[in-house]
């Protein structure tokens, strides 16, 4: 029997692997294995993976979107997936190992409630298992998902698995991720992903699919503190709800109740919530990241960028930003560069006052001493903006802690901000 | 109490999310109204999102000369009894001006020629964003689409040169004469698409409801017979119970057989299909690039 509301929640995860370390075919298994491939689709990769001359079908087509991706067999950029069992609807965020892989991790990584991160079990944790392991720490995803890959190619020896393991968590004790899985697969032959493997009866966890269904998301929103980032003022012209005035936006986190006392900042003014509408229905308490309009028993001067919070727990409020930033532009900037800086509803200038360290990735140190950013490259910088910015740590609330920076003339998203 | 969205009012918040936000960072939005149910999805959460002002956009339908009537009566009588305006865009227009070509043969449609249309209709109206009912599950170029996409000058997408997008901050920066599309349900399925109109009662055009119809069968596809079509030797008009899964040209839109005539029949259908939504749609079986090719000269 079809459940028709099918009313499951939404997990969202990003991958990341090496080249060649069977990410896409592991992509393409989990989609074939919970059957989310259509005929038609699975006959037109028959007929290519036999125009290439291969003896199986490679799933790994399946997420090749782009002409020039096919022609040159790689991944340029971030594709997104779908599919779902009867748990769970998944959205896989997927991007490419190799070129501008920084770049795309960080921006699959951004939405992501967990990362899966792919190691060749003949390989075990090399620099980019450690480069994509500290990205995933960086944007705090809150749950990191390591797969042994080509497990059949080490005989499914637990042995290789356990000194991965180990060795795995010996570098990430160094990262902040809270919640760490590790499952032995082979996305070839289908062990572990969606089917548990005959091959390795040493392994008790569950299956991927498992795992990714039982993951528990809804503790992954920050529910204590109350962020209202205000999208814009409905006010409707008709002479019926002529007083209305509604303040429209997605609770970026926390709780409110009609009743609650707030504060509207940068104003400072206080009132109470009069109503709130999810988005056109009446509702007593609200939750992130729900979008609402709300109305404020007292008419007080409120726009776009402003931000509600309660009265007694407000964010921060400054010019003079600390934070961590992941360079994505192609031009490399320095101390003295100004941009558009986009935080919430918010805009306003920013200029980048001092580049702090550099961090090299591949090894984890601080370079200080650096005085330009180029494409991909990751730092600690001192931002200074011409109007207040309504801000929490990003490592407290993945929302109001991140920021982007808008390139004037190429109009180029060329950096992504955490707050720290 | 449990603080959790199923996946349907999270999908719909994030699109109200998307909606309000292109209406804040942009002049003059419009919604790219094709009368198809994504399209209709997209205005039905843009009327939530504004409630309970007007819903601030109006619609766009490029009229190919090739459409259902029952897709052109839909649209009329939403667009009356929501009171918004209307936007009409005539490829036959496109055509008389010699803007572009009619295509002729036995394949002739005027799909790609629509593309000239919109973007002339968008130039014309000075609109500066279009909000479509694109997917990203729906064909592999639109998978990687952005929910704010950029389109240049001559209205073109740049699919190896996009700006990333983080979180949920999105830059809708530009140029005079450049413009965005604006795709709130990015991250929708067909079948939250069917779910989330049962959930909220959502009135569709008759054509997704199975319906007795003069066909043709063309090879594997099944065509709505009309004057706009050519018989070719061996075929022949038969009376049969069909549905469309997905609304275009009366030309190019192949219906499937089916008895589904109410939604809780058709969601059954879709959850148990073997066949893409997109896979009896004549515009995309051109090549394997086919939907790539279009969206860079500026379909939608």
């Amino acid at each position: 029997m079809v459940n028709y509301y099918h009313s499951s929640d939404l997990l969202r995860f990003t991958t990341a692997g090496s080249v060649d370390v069977g990410k896409s075919t592991l992509i393409g298994r989990l989609l074939y294995d919970s059957k989310s491939i259509f005929d038609d689709q699975l006959k037109a990769l028959e007929n290519t993976s036999q125009r290439k001359g291969l003896d199986h079908v490679d799933l790994s087509l399946l997420t090749d979107g782009l002409k020039d991706e096919r022609e040159q067999g790689i991944t340029i950029d971030v594709a997104y997936r779908y599919f779902s069992t009867p748990k769970r609807k998944f959205i896989v965020a997927d991007t490419p190992g190799h070129i501008q892989y920084t770049r795309n991790m960080v921006t699959g990584a951004s939405t992501a409630n967990m990362a899966l991160i792919l190691i060749d079990a003949r390989k075990g944790v090399i620099e980019q298992t450690k480069r994509h392991s500290f990205i995933a720490s960086l944007l705090q995803i809150p749950h990191v998902l390591v797969c042994v890959n080509k497990m059949d190619l080490v005989d499914y020896s637990q042995q290789v698995f356990d000194d991965i393991v180990n060795a795995y968590r010996d570098f990430a004790s160094k990262l902040d991720i809270k919640d760490f899985h590790f499952i032995p697969i082979s996305a070839l032959n289908g062990d572990n992903v969606v089917n548990r493997s005959e091959n390795m009866g040493w392994y008790q966890g569950g299956t991927l699919l498992y795992t990714l269904e039982s993951v528990e998301v809804s503790n992954d929103h920050n529910h204590l503190d109350a962020r209202f980032p205000v999208q814009t003022v409905i006010r409707p012209h008709g002479t019926e709800q002529h007083d209305f005035r509604g303040y429209a936006g997605r609770l970026a986190s926390g709780i409110l109740r009609v009743g609650d006392e707030i504060t509207v900042l940068p104003s400072g003014l206080s009132s109470k919530v009069k109503a709130i509408y999810n988005p056109d229905k009446c509702i007593e308490t609200a939750f992130a990241p729900q979008s609402l309009t709300i109305e404020l028993e007292d008419d007080i001067d409120v726009s776009r960028g402003d931000m509600i919070a309660r009265k007694n727990n407000r964010p921060e409020v400054g010019h003079d930003i600390d934070a961590m930033i992941c360079w994505l532009g192609n031009n490399p900037t320095q101390a003295g560069a100004k941009y558009t800086i986009r935080h919430t509803s918010n805009e306003s200038k920013a200029m980048v006052k001092e580049l702090v360290y550099k961090i090299d990735i591949q090894t984890l140190p601080r370079l200080e001493n650096e005085s330009v950013l180029n494409t991909n490259d990751i730092a600690r910088i001192k931002l200074r903006t011409t109007t207040p910015i309504l801000y929490d740590s990003y490592r407290r609330n993945r929302v109001t802690g991140s920021f982007i920076l808008i390139e004037e003339g190429t109009n180029d998203t060329v950096a992504a901000g955490m707050i720290i | 109490m449990k603080y959790r969205l199923s996946h349907l009012e999270e999908l719909e918040s994030e699109s109200i999310y998307v909606i309000r936000e292109a209406f804040a960072q942009f002049e003059n939005p419009c919604i790219l109204f094709s009368g198809g149910k994504d399209s209709i999805v997209v205005t039905h959460l843009a009327v939530k999102a504004f409630a309970p002002a007007k819903i601030p956009f109006p619609l766009m339908h490029i009229d190919t000369g090739h459409n259902f009537q029952e897709t052109l009566d839909f649209r009329d009588n939403l667009v009356k009894k929501m009171g918004a305006r209307l936007v009409v865009g005539y490829v036959q227009d496109s055509i008389d001006q010699g803007r572009v070509a009619e295509e002729t043969g036995p394949n002739a449609s005027r799909n790609r020629a629509q593309s000239v249309t919109l973007l002339d209709t968008i130039e014309a109206n000075k609109f500066d964003a279009a909000l479509g009912g694109a997917r990203r599950d729906e064909e592999k170029a639109r998978a990687k689409e952005r929910f704010f996409s950029h389109r240049d000058e001559f209205g073109q997408w740049n699919p190896k040169h996009q700006r990333p997008e983080l979180w949920n901050l999105f830059n809708g920066k530009k140029q005079i004469g450049e413009h965005f599309r604006v795709f709130p349900i990015s991250n929708w399925t067909e079948l939250d698409i069917w779910q989330y109109i049962l959930k909220e009662n959502i009135e569709l055009p008759s054509l997704y409801f199975a319906h007795q119809r003069d066909c043709v069968k063309r090879g594997d596809i099944i065509l709505s017979y009309s004057p706009l079509l050519t018989l070719r030797p061996g075929e022949h008009v038969e009376e049969m119970f069909i549905r469309f899964r997905t609304l275009g040209d009366l030309t190019i839109s192949g219906a499937i057989a089916s008895t589904a005539t109410t939604l809780e029949e058709v969601i059954m259908e879709v959850a148990i299909a073997d066949q893409a939504e997109r896979g009896n749609r004549a515009d995309d079986q051109g090549s394997e690039s086919s939907m790539e090719d279009r969206k860079r000269e500026g379909y939608f």
